[in-house]
């Protein structure tokens, strides 16, 4: 039987921290396996060997913040076969996003010597808002188990298994009572993608909401019940200002308590 | 009742140092003990081997979204009621692996692993409601023309130990929904803690062949007139301290009729569609299932877990989601819970155990909206 060519995967970097990328990394047990699927053609933080393209998966970290990078995705994106986005810098603008709450120049003049050298973009944006993406994966980090999950799932033509409803179910499928109710902890997880296995309420914490919006998430109830357990507006605005900061539902809800 | 429960129903004290001996005489029977025990805040059901592990001097202060585990003075074993979990986590479990296969040279094969014993679980403190809970879910899961095997194999296997409620919680309902505080069947040795001062007994009642053995067993003296008329009261003030009624005459029609009734959408304003109603319902039986396979693609394996009629991927059909707004999923879920649910399986979704309102993060409560409905019904 001959063997058919490994699918050529690449990993790029935009504006991000890498936390992702070495996600891949990370899947110390299942990396040989990995690597005897996959042919890693383009990932630096790992090789310097690159093989051309076109790639059959490309893998995104990082979000748009310069003109040089909302171009260059272009170039990603004709290299790639599929493009999917990872972390909640490529799916959502990430902690940087918080610029698109200020004035950038500002904050240019005010941390750079000599802010002409500076060529940056007053909004950092998703990758999706440039170029169009097969999947998202979310996460601040993201899961490694589920960066294997949608490898695999690219890899053999089927869906991922990522669903997309609350921490909620993954706290009661482990047995972790509600942080909010049995303690009076507030917790974003009601309103947060599930993905992360909903670690901070085993550890009776609320949920950071590292994950991003949960499908049809009711934000403003939410905030409601926040308040009744005497969390004021500012707290409520820094809670949905953080890794996800820019995804909509977030942004709308933390621009309301901006405004009290 | 057939002649050997009737014969079966006696009535004995357990001492409250004879728990112990309880959980032993389980144990050699080969069963694993599971009970309330305290964790992350909450009264929860775990496995216990010790009689110490049970909460004693706990009681809990439940409200709609508000639950805390307080000390009390008296130091009772049951003093609270149902808390975060329920015993469905052992009769369906809330992940489970189906089964697995894998590829060699194109041919598929099943991966047969060892055999898993399935667990024998006698279940310590199941309170009446959570009796009639089990029952409803043996009418989903066993009686229809698909039985599920792995509820079957769990189901068949476990001893329920009851307990009678001496100290219903904020959002108890069972009187309503005729589903306690006394357990009338289904249970193998139920007991009702008493408490006065320098009295600490259990009346405990058998109602099966197994509690017959374990009365015997334990040399269980039989109840004086005094311990029963004391149960019979005990009972009694239970049932007039429900944190919460609901009228569930014609509920069925009442809520069939008020499929546009404006409160759905008040409702739906402040659900947040989470699912935790779902999650902590003794009744509720929803699973998915999911398919996988590993990096190598060469094997393959289908689980199930608990899924919940809040989610978008629950409805998801071709063509997007039937329910997509919060108060359509809301109405759905309680509908179901207290009116189809009669026409599907001839008995109410709902037991009255109030976890729905506990244990919802914004504090909706099923008894609250269903009288807001009544209150302002569309026709008769």
């Amino acid at each position: 039987m001959a063997t058919r060519p490994k699918p050529k995967v690449a990993v790029w970097k935009f504006a991000s921290c890498d936390g992702c990328q070495l996600s891949l990394l990370d899947c110390e047990d299942e990396l040989l396996a990995v690597l005897g699927e996959i042919e890693l053609a383009y990932f630096p933080e790992a090789t310097r060997m690159v093989v051309k393209g076109p790639y059959d998966i490309s893998l995104v970290e990082g979000s748009i913040t310069s003109p040089h990078d909302a171009e260059r995705i272009h170039k990603v994106r004709r290299a790639s076969k599929k493009l999917v986005t990872i972390g909640a810098c490529a799916t959502a603008g990430g902690i940087q996003a918080l610029r698109n709450f200020a004035d950038v120049k500002e904050y240019t003049s005010i941390v750079y010597a000599s802010p002409q050298y500076i060529e940056t973009l007053s909004h950092s944006t998703p990758i999706q808002n440039h170029v169009f993406v097969d999947f998202e994966l979310r996460g601040c980090p993201i899961n490694k188990a589920q960066l294997l999950e949608v490898v695999s799932a690219f890899l053999h033509g089927r869906k991922p298994v990522t669903p997309p409803h609350a921490v909620c179910l993954a706290c009661k499928l482990n047995g972790t009572p509600c942080t909010m109710v049995a303690h009076g902890t507030p917790c974003l997880g009601p309103v947060t993608h599930t993905g992360c296995g909903a670690i901070c309420p085993a550890f009776h914490r609320g949920c950071y909401g590292c994950f991003g919006p949960k499908e049809t998430p009711n934000t403003t109830s939410l905030s409601n019940q926040w308040e009744k357990l005497g969390v004021d507006s500012a707290t409520l605005m820094r809670a949905f200002r953080s890794f996800n900061a820019y995804a909509e539902p977030f942004r709308k809800e933390s621009e309301a308590h901006e405004r009290k | 009742m057939s002649a050997s429960e009737s014969a079966a129903k006696s009535k004995f004290v357990l001492r409250t140092n004879q728990i112990q001996a309880l959980i032993d005489f389980l144990r050699e029977r080969g069963y694993r003990t599971a009970g309330p025990t305290i964790r992350d805040c909450a009264v929860i059901y775990d496995e216990i081997n010790n009689a110490e592990q049970i909460p004693l001097g706990v009681a809990d202060e439940q409200e709609a979204g508000f639950y805390r585990v307080k000390k009390r003075k008296e130091a009772g074993y049951f003093s609270y009621v149902v808390g975060a979990h329920s015993w469905k986590k052992f009769l369906n479990p809330p992940r489970f692996t189906l089964w697995k296969a894998k590829m060699d040279n194109g041919e598929m094969s099943l991966v047969v692993d060892e055999p898993q014993a399935v667990p024998h679980y006698a279940f310590i403190g199941v309170r009446p409601c959570e009796i009639a809970a089990i029952a409803v879910q043996d009418r989903v899961y066993l009686d229809g023309p698909y039985v599920d095997n792995l509820y079957k194999e769990r189901r068949s296997a476990i001893a329920i130990i009851a307990v009678n409620c001496a100290h219903p919680g904020g959002t108890c309902f069972c009187v309503s929904m005729d589903t306690g505080p006394e357990a009338k069947s289904g249970f193998d040795l139920a007991l009702t803690e008493i408490q006065e001062t320098n009295r600490h007994l259990f009346v405990a009642t058998t109602g099966s062949d197994l509690g017959v053995e374990i009365a015997k067993a334990l040399k269980l003296e039989p109840a004086t007139p005094d311990d029963i008329a004391d149960e019979a009261a005990t009972i009694k003030r239970a049932a007039g301290k429900m944190g919460r009624k609901i009228d569930t005459s014609h509920i069925n029609e009442l809520l069939q009729r008020n499929e546009d009734h404006p409160r759905w959408n008040h409702v739906g304003d402040r659900c947040l569609n989470c699912a935790n109603c779902t999650m902590v319902c003794p009744t509720c039986f929803c699973m998915t299932v999911e398919d996988t396979t590993d990096i190598t693609g060469k094997t393959a394996e289908r689980s199930r877990r608990w899924d919940s009629c809040f989610t978008i991927e629950f409805s998801h059909i071709h063509g997007g989601a039937v329910r997509t707004s919060a108060s359509a999923r809301y109405r759905h879920w309680m509908t179901h819970k207290l009116a189809s649910w009669q026409d599907q399986f001839g008995v109410s979704g709902c037991v009255g155990c109030g976890r729905c309102i506990t244990w919802c993060p914004v504090g909706i409560d099923i008894t609250e909206e269903a009288a807001a409905i009544r209150a302002s019904s569309r026709g008769e």
